[in-house]
């Protein structure tokens, strides 16, 4: 009878997270759905019309869309190659035994917390830009000619700005993994003459590999997402050289007005996203048990 | 000999954390120096010693009514919180105390709702707000930064709340406590500081929020997010103004985030990193 009554009222308090999140997920995704087969343009609004598979082939076709799944790659693999590699690095060095530990722990982790358009607008104006930022300063100083650095590489700016802002998520994440490390396994490997490189390869690297797993799935989920840094930056340009997928949508919807084409890309999004997904959810999901 | 190599190493790790540690944090380090400067100052050439002058940041106040973004995203950040809270509090209980055999699968469900790309649902959302009247409405922004962060909210409680021992609740029932009793006295307690940590996470998150605060407000509504990409063009504020707002819109959650690092790594993996 208890246990009933507490089933009936666990229901009750599930419930409103669920429909809402229910909500959440039906409604604006059956009318992206909706309206991808729609020919629906916010300037001419009364010419709605059916139109069939038409807003996918033209979304799919428009050279901009393969740019944009390029610059989309590199930035999400760049970004990943950039903050594992120097994670790792970092990782392993500040679980050493150092002095202010806590204090080099605080200034690692900060670039996290600062909001995208602060972060892009901080690298923009302070450090990259042409004639007052720092990295022409170092150029100057140096005899050398500054950079323009979003005219001639934006993606590769975009990709340093964005991995300055991550790189703290990986190393945290990884250096939790590494403090959990069995320290008698190492001194036993080290007593029977294991190189340092060895243990780090046999050790530490698949103790690590969870961790790592995690962090590469979860940022992917996150740098899919890159907005804000390319708005405030170089606006998707020079053409379309620093346009990622997210942005291309955005410039369909909210510029050109064309709420078909963008609700074609949308749905193009949600399926790569879903590739990305059934991954983590995998690596996720041995958690729970 | 082997103390004296292992100071040796000592030194040297040290002087490469600090090396590292500072040379990630000089973006923000210059940004802070900038907006102690005045104008003049931070456009002539690399320089760490600013002359400690506040106009900067009283000239954001003044001349850009900074307050306006400043409350909204006090109000986006802490409203969109507590919403979350009232909504998941119950939901995650529920879950990690009376189990069914569908738990498992509601929360990964609820898990790959935030696998959705925003982008994509960009449309009918924007659609939604310009329809309804929401645009550029405080009200608006709080609902959908509340619905984005509820899985990680849920998620984050939960694994809280499952570490609380069920055997504690057993024994409470033993000596007679009713239900009222078990969650006021019993579990109430001992939930606090993962709701605390939950809360302080999903403030950060919401703080930092720059896709929907951009895209749904102009001015009304438009938090430190958007009001900040708002300068993105020429004409906007000069260098050490731009750091002088740049520095207040930050501070407040950067302090907030070094108290949070360890919540951090487990709200962010959803608990698969503790």
């Amino acid at each position: 009878m208890a246990t009933r009554q507490t089933a009936g009222l666990a229901r009750l308090m599930r419930a409103p997270a669920i429909i809402l999140l229910l909500i959440w997920m039906i409604v604006p995704l059956g009318m992206t759905l909706y309206y991808s087969f729609q020919n629906y343009n916010l300037l001419n609004p009364a010419a709605i019309s059916w139109a069939g598979w038409f807003n996918y082939q033209y979304f799919v076709t428009d050279p901009a869309f393969m740019a944009a799944i390029r610059n989309t790659l590199v930035l999400v693999l760049g970004v990943l190659t950039i903050t594992v590699v120097l994670g790792i690095a970092i990782a392993l060095l500040i679980d050493k035994p150092i002095w202010g530990q806590g204090i080099v722990r605080i200034l690692i982790i900060s670039p996290f917390f600062v909001m995208p358009p602060v972060a892009a607008l901080i690298w923009k104006n302070m450090i990259m830009h042409p004639s007052y930022g720092v990295f022409a300063d170092i150029a100057r100083f140096l005899g050398l000619q500054p950079v323009d650095w979003f005219a001639q590489y934006p993606l590769t700016s975009i990709v340093i700005i964005v991995a300055w802002q991550w790189l703290p998520f990986a190393t945290l994440i990884l250096l939790t993994a590494l403090q959990s490390l069995d320290g008698e396994q190492m001194e036993a490997a080290e007593m029977d003459g294991a190189g340092a490189i060895s243990r780090f390869v046999h050790l530490t690297l698949p103790h690590m590999a969870r961790a790592i797993t995690v962090v590469i799935l979860i940022q992917t989920i996150f740098l899919l997402g890159i907005y804000a840094e390319i708005l405030v930056t170089t606006n998707g340009g020079p053409g379309n050289a620093s346009t990622n997928l997210t942005y291309l949508i955005y410039r369909a919807a909210r510029l050109n007005f064309d709420i078909g084409g963008a609700a074609a890309g949308g749905i193009i999004a949600v399926i790569l996203a879903n590739l990305v997904a059934i991954f983590l959810m995998r690596a996720v999901g041995k958690n729970l048990d | 000999m082997a103390r004296a190599s292992s100071r040796r190493s000592r030194i040297g790790y040290t002087i490469a954390a600090w090396v590292v540690a500072l040379t990630l944090f000089f973006p923000i380090l210059y940004t802070i120096i900038t907006s102690l400067k005045t104008e003049q100052e931070a456009i002539s050439g690399f320089s760490l010693i600013p002359s400690f002058t506040l106009s900067s940041f009283e000239a954001v106040q003044t001349q850009n009514n900074y307050w306006r973004p400043f409350t909204n995203s006090v109000i986006l950040a802490v409203g969109s919180t507590i919403l979350a809270l009232i909504v998941a509090i119950p939901a995650a209980w529920a879950m990690a105390f009376s189990p069914t055999k569908h738990t498992k699968n509601i929360l990964m469900w609820m898990l790959s709702t935030k696998m959705m790309p925003a982008v994509a649902v960009l449309v009918p959302i924007y659609l939604i707000f310009l329809r309804t009247g929401l645009m550029d409405t405080r009200i608006g922004l709080t609902v959908m930064l509340m619905l984005i962060n509820l899985p990680i909210v849920v998620w984050m409680l939960y694994t809280y709340f499952r570490e609380i021992p069920g055997e504690i609740l057993e024994a409470a029932r033993m000596d007679g406590a009713s239900l009222k009793d078990e969650i006021l006295y019993v579990l109430t307690p001992m939930a606090i500081p993962g709701i605390a940590s939950t809360m302080l996470l999903n403030v950060i998150l919401a703080w930092n929020e720059a896709f929907w605060t951009i895209q749904l407000t102009t001015t009304n509504a438009a938090p430190l997010s958007a009001f900040i990409a708002s300068f993105s063009s020429p004409q906007g504020l000069f260098w050490a103004k731009l750091s002088a707002a740049s520095v207040m819109a930050i501070a407040p959650i950067l302090i907030m985030g070094w108290f949070s690092q360890k919540q951090l790594v487990r709200g962010l993996t959803f608990g698969a990193v503790k």
